[in-house]
C-alpha cells in the first residue's frame, strides 16, 4: 500500500464491519443501559426511575447473593483451572509423554462440548444414585439438592471445563520458548521448581493473561450450567448468578429494568476485570 | 468536563420522556357482529403459537390442523410449536410485537394470562362463547381457569380469555403388583394410604417415588397433603390469590407437618432433592416405588414402562389438584378474530376431543365417552369424576406473579428442614400480601 494514502479511506473499509458491530452490539448495549433506568414489566408503559434499579440491586438480598456466588465461581472457573493448567502443561512438557496430542485433545474436549450437554452429563454424576456417590461410597447424597454443596458442584464442573483451555494455551506458550533457555537454566543448576519459576512462568505471562481473561468472563456470564444443573437457582437460591437473575427477571417476573441494570453491571465488571488483567500481565512480552 | 452533569441531566429528561413499552390498551373494539361463516372470510392466514410439542400432543394438533384446513381451504395455518418453557419465555415479546400471533396458548397464571389481560394484549372471547355456545360445552371450572377481570387480578372472575383443549389431574399412580404383593388394595381412605406407606417401608420397599430437583414435585406433594386436611373452597382461594385467602391456618399447618413426617419417616426417595422429576417417573416405571404422585401427563411414559401394571387414583377424599391444559387465547392484535374463534371452536369440538383422546391425551370434555383400557381408562374416568365434582383445586402457583418461584422454593426449603412450619407458611403468606399491595 502506498505511503501517504489518505487515512479516511481506511474507515470506509471498516465501515461494513462497524455497522454490523453497531447494530448487533453497540445498539443493544446502549438500549439495555436505557432500559435499566426504567421500572418496566415488559408489557405496559414503563416509568422512569433514574438509577433506582442500581440502588435496589445493592439493597436487595437476591441480587447481592448472585454476585457473591459469581465471585466463588471465578475461583473455580478461573484461578483453579489456571493453576492446574500450569502444572499440567509443565509436566507434559518436562516428561516426554507418548501420545501427547491424545492427552491434549482429551483435556481440551470439555471446551468443545455444548454446555447444556456438559450440564446434563454432570447432573447424572451428581445424582443421588450417580457415579460420584458410588465412588465416594456415600449413599443417596443429593449434591445438587443440598444448599451447602450445590454451588461447589457447579464450580467443579467449571474447573473441569476450563482446565483444558488453560493447559492448551500454556503448552503452546512453552513450546515457543527456545530450548536454549531451558539448557541455560539447567546449566545454572535450576531444578524443576527453579526452571518453572525462572523460565516457564515469565514466558507464559501473556498466556496466563489470556487464560485469566477468558475464564473470568466465562465465570461472570455463567448461565447454562446453573440453569440446567440447578433449576430455579438451586436449593434455597444457593446457586443464583447474575446471568440467571437477568433471565428470571426479564422473562418470568416482569422486572425488565432491573434485569437490564444487572446486565450493565456485569458488562462493566467484565471490562474492569479485563483491564486489570491486561495491565498486570500484558506488559512487554518476551 | 464541567458540562457533563448538564448533559447527563438533559439526557435523563429526554429519556424519561420516551418510556419503553407502548400503551397497549387497544382502542375498545366494538362488540361487532360475530361472523361464523368462515368460508366467507376470504383468504386468511392464522399464526398460532402452541406448546403441543411432545409426541402425543404434536400428532393430535397436526391432525386437527389438517382437518381444519381441509374444511376451510381459505384459511392457512402458520403453526409455531414451542415447548412449554420456551413458549412462556417468548410469548411476552410475541404478544407485544406488531406482528403478534393470532392465537397463542397462554399459561393461566397471574404472571402470564393475568399480566397480558391487564396490558390489554388478549381479546375477551365472550361474544364467541355465546355464538358458539362454549358456555354449554365447557363446565364452569374450565371457563373460570381462563377468566380474568380487566385488572388482571384474581383468576376466575370477569371475562373469558380462552378455551382449553385438555385436562390435567395430579393423582396417585400406584404399582399394581407391588400393592398386591403387600396384600393391599388401592387406598380409599387416608388411613389406608398411611398404612400402605408404612407397610411398604417395613417390607423394604420405597413407599413414594419423588424427584424434586426442578422443585415441581414438592408443591404437588404439599398440595396432596393440603387435600387431606383442608377443604376445596379454601384451597381454591389460596391457589387463585383471593383477598380473603390465608396461608396461616390449622389445616395448612397440619398439611406441612404431614409432608415433614413423610420426609422424616424415610418414605421418599433417598436424595429426592437432587433427583430430577422425570428421572423419578422413569424409576417408578422401572418398578422402584409403590406410589408416585404426579400428573396425568405421565400417562404415556408410565404406560409404556409398566403397561397395565400401573393404576391411577384420586387422593383419598376426592379433593384433587388439577386443571386444564394451557388455554388457547386470541391476541387483541389479531386482524382475523372471527377466523381465530372458528379455529378455537374447531379444536375443542366434541369431534376434536376424539382425536385428542385417540392420540393419548386427556380431553377436557367428554372424557367418559372415549375409548381406552387399563391406565388410560383410569385417567379418563377419574377426570370425568373430578371435573364434574366441586373438589377440583387449581395449582398453587396461579395466585401471584411470583407464586411459582415462591411456592416451589419454600416447599423445597421446608423439606430440607431449612424452614419450620411457621416460617414456611409465613413465606407463602408474605408473597400473597405483597402481591395485593402493589399490583
Amino acid at each position: 500500500m502506498a505511503v501517504g494514502e489518505p487515512r479516511r479511506v481506511g474507515y470506509l473499509y471498516a465501515l461494513p464491519a462497524l455497522l454490523v458491530y453497531a447494530a448487533f452490539l453497540l445498539f443493544p448495549l446502549l438500549h439495555s443501559g436505557w432500559l435499566s433506568l426504567f421500572k418496566w414489566d415488559g408489557l405496559s408503559l414503563g416509568t422512569f426511575t433514574g438509577f433506582s434499579n442500581y440502588g435496589d440491586m445493592f439493597a436487595e438480598e437476591g441480587a447481592l447473593a448472585a454476585f457473591g456466588h459469581v465471585a466463588v465461581l471465578i475461583l473455580f472457573f478461573s484461578v483453579v483451572p489456571v493453576c492446574i493448567g500450569l502444572v499440567l502443561a509443565t509436566a507434559l512438557h518436562r516428561v516426554r509423554v507418548r501420545g501427547l496430542p491424545f492427552f491434549r485433545t482429551v483435556l481440551f474436549l470439555p471446551q468443545v462440548i455444548a454446555m447444556v450437554v456438559v450440564a446434563v452429563a454432570w447432573q447424572r454424576i451428581f445424582a443421588p444414585d450417580g457415579a460420584l456417590n458410588f465412588v465416594l461410597g456415600t449413599e443417596g447424597k443429593a449434591w445438587l439438592g443440598d444448599s451447602s454443596t450445590a454451588l461447589l458442584a457447579v464450580g467443579i464442573v467449571g474447573t473441569w471445563v476450563q482446565t483444558g483451555l488453560a493447559m492448551v494455551l500454556f503448552l503452546g506458550g512453552i513450546g515457543k520458548v527456545s530450548a536454549d533457555l531451558f539448557d541455560a537454566a539447567r546449566l545454572d543448576g535450576a531444578g524443576p521448581a527453579g526452571e518453572f519459576r525462572s523460565v516457564i512462568l515469565p514466558a507464559l505471562r501473556g498466556e496466563i493473561g489470556v487464560a485469566l481473561t477468558l475464564t473470568v468472563i466465562a465465570a461472570l456470564r455463567t448461565f447454562d450450567l446453573v440453569y440446567m444443573m440447578t433449576p430455579l437457582g438451586g436449593p434455597g437460591g444457593s446457586t443464583t448468578v447474575p446471568a440467571y437473575e437477568i433471565y428470571q427477571r426479564a422473562f418470568h417476573t416482569g422486572q425488565v429494568g432491573s434485569a437490564a441494570a444487572i446486565g450493565v453491571v456485569i458488562t462493566v465488571l467484565a471490562f474492569l476485570v479485563t483491564y486489570v488483567i491486561t495491565r498486570v500481565t500484558g506488559r512487554e512480552r518476551g | 468536563m464541567r458540562k457533563l452533569p448538564v448533559i447527563v441531566a438533559a439526557a435523563a429528561l429526554v429519556l424519561a420522556a420516551c418510556a419503553p413499552g407502548a400503551d397497549n390498551k387497544p382502542a375498545q373494539q366494538p362488540a361487532g357482529q360475530v361472523r361464523k361463516d368462515v368460508g366467507a372470510l376470504g383468504d386468511v392466514t392464522l399464526t398460532i403459537w402452541d406448546q403441543e410439542t411432545r409426541p402425543a400432543q404434536e400428532s393430535q394438533i397436526k391432525a386437527l390442523n389438517a382437518q381444519f384446513q381441509s374444511k376451510y381451504p381459505n384459511i392457512k395455518i402458520n403453526r409455531v410449536g414451542r415447548s412449554f418453557d420456551d413458549l412462556r419465555s417468548t410469548i411476552k415479546l410475541g404478544l407485544t410485537a406488531n406482528d403478534a400471533p393470532d392465537i397463542a396458548q397462554v399459561n393461566n397464571g397471574k404472571q402470564d394470562m393475568g399480566a397480558f389481560v391487564k396490558a390489554g394484549l388478549l381479546r375477551p372471547v365472550d361474544p364467541y362463547a355465546e355464538a358458539y355456545q362454549w358456555n354449554q360445552r365447557f363446565p364452569e371450572f374450565v371457563r373460570k381457569l381462563a377468566s380474568y377481570p380487566d385488572s388482571g387480578d384474581s383468576l376466575g372472575d370477569g371475562k373469558l380469555y380462552g378455551v382449553a383443549q385438555t385436562g390435567e389431574l395430579v393423582g396417585i399412580w400406584y404399582n399394581k403388583s407391588k400393592l398386591s404383593q403387600l396384600g393391599l388394595q388401592p387406598p380409599k381412605t387416608w388411613d389406608e394410604f398411611d398404612a400402605a406407606l408404612a407397610k411398604a417401608k417395613t417390607a423394604g420397599q420405597l413407599p413414594l417415588q419423588v424427584g424434586n430437583l426442578e422443585k415441581s414435585a414438592g408443591p404437588l406433594l404439599y398440595a396432596l397433603a393440603m387435600h387431606r386436611f383442608g377443604n376445596p373452597a379454601d384451597e381454591t382461594k389460596l391457589a387463585t390469590g383471593r383477598v380473603d385467602a390465608n396461608w396461616k391456618t390449622e389445616p395448612n399447618r397440619q398439611a406441612a407437618q404431614q409432608v415433614a413426617d413423610w420426609v422424616d419417616k424415610g418414605y421418599l426417595t433417598p436424595g429426592f432433592a437432587g433427583l430430577k422429576g422425570d428421572d423419578a417417573t422413569e424409576k417408578f416405571g422401572k418398578g422402584e416405588g409403590l406410589f408416585h404422585v404426579n400428573g396425568t401427563w405421565s400417562l404415556a411414559t408410565l404406560k409404556e414402562a409398566l403397561a397395565d401394571n400401573v393404576g391411577f387414583i384420586l387422593p383419598p377424599g376426592g379433593t384433587v389438584t388439577g386443571g386444564t391444559g394451557l388455554p388457547w387465547a386470541i391476541s387483541s392484535k389479531s386482524k382475523n378474530p372471527d377466523a381465530a374463534a372458528a379455529y378455537l371452536d374447531f379444536i375443542t369440538s366434541p369431534d376434536a376431543m376424539r382425536t385428542v383422546a385417540s392420540s393419548g391425551n386427556l380431553p377436557v370434555i367428554k372424557a367418559g365417552d372415549q375409548v381406552g383400557a387399563g391406565p388410560e381408562r383410569d385417567v379418563l374416568d377419574k377426570w370425568q369424576e373430578a371435573s364434574a365434582s366441586q373438589k377440583l383445586v387449581p395449582y398453587l402457583d396461579y395466585a401471584t406473579p411470583n407464586a411459582y418461584e415462591v411456592v416451589s422454593n419454600s416447599v423445597e426449603q421446608f423439606m430440607a428442614k431449612q424452614l419450620d412450619v411457621e416460617a414456611f407458611l409465613g413465606k407463602l403468606q408474605a408473597d400473597l400480601e405483597s402481591s395485593r399491595g402493589g399490583r
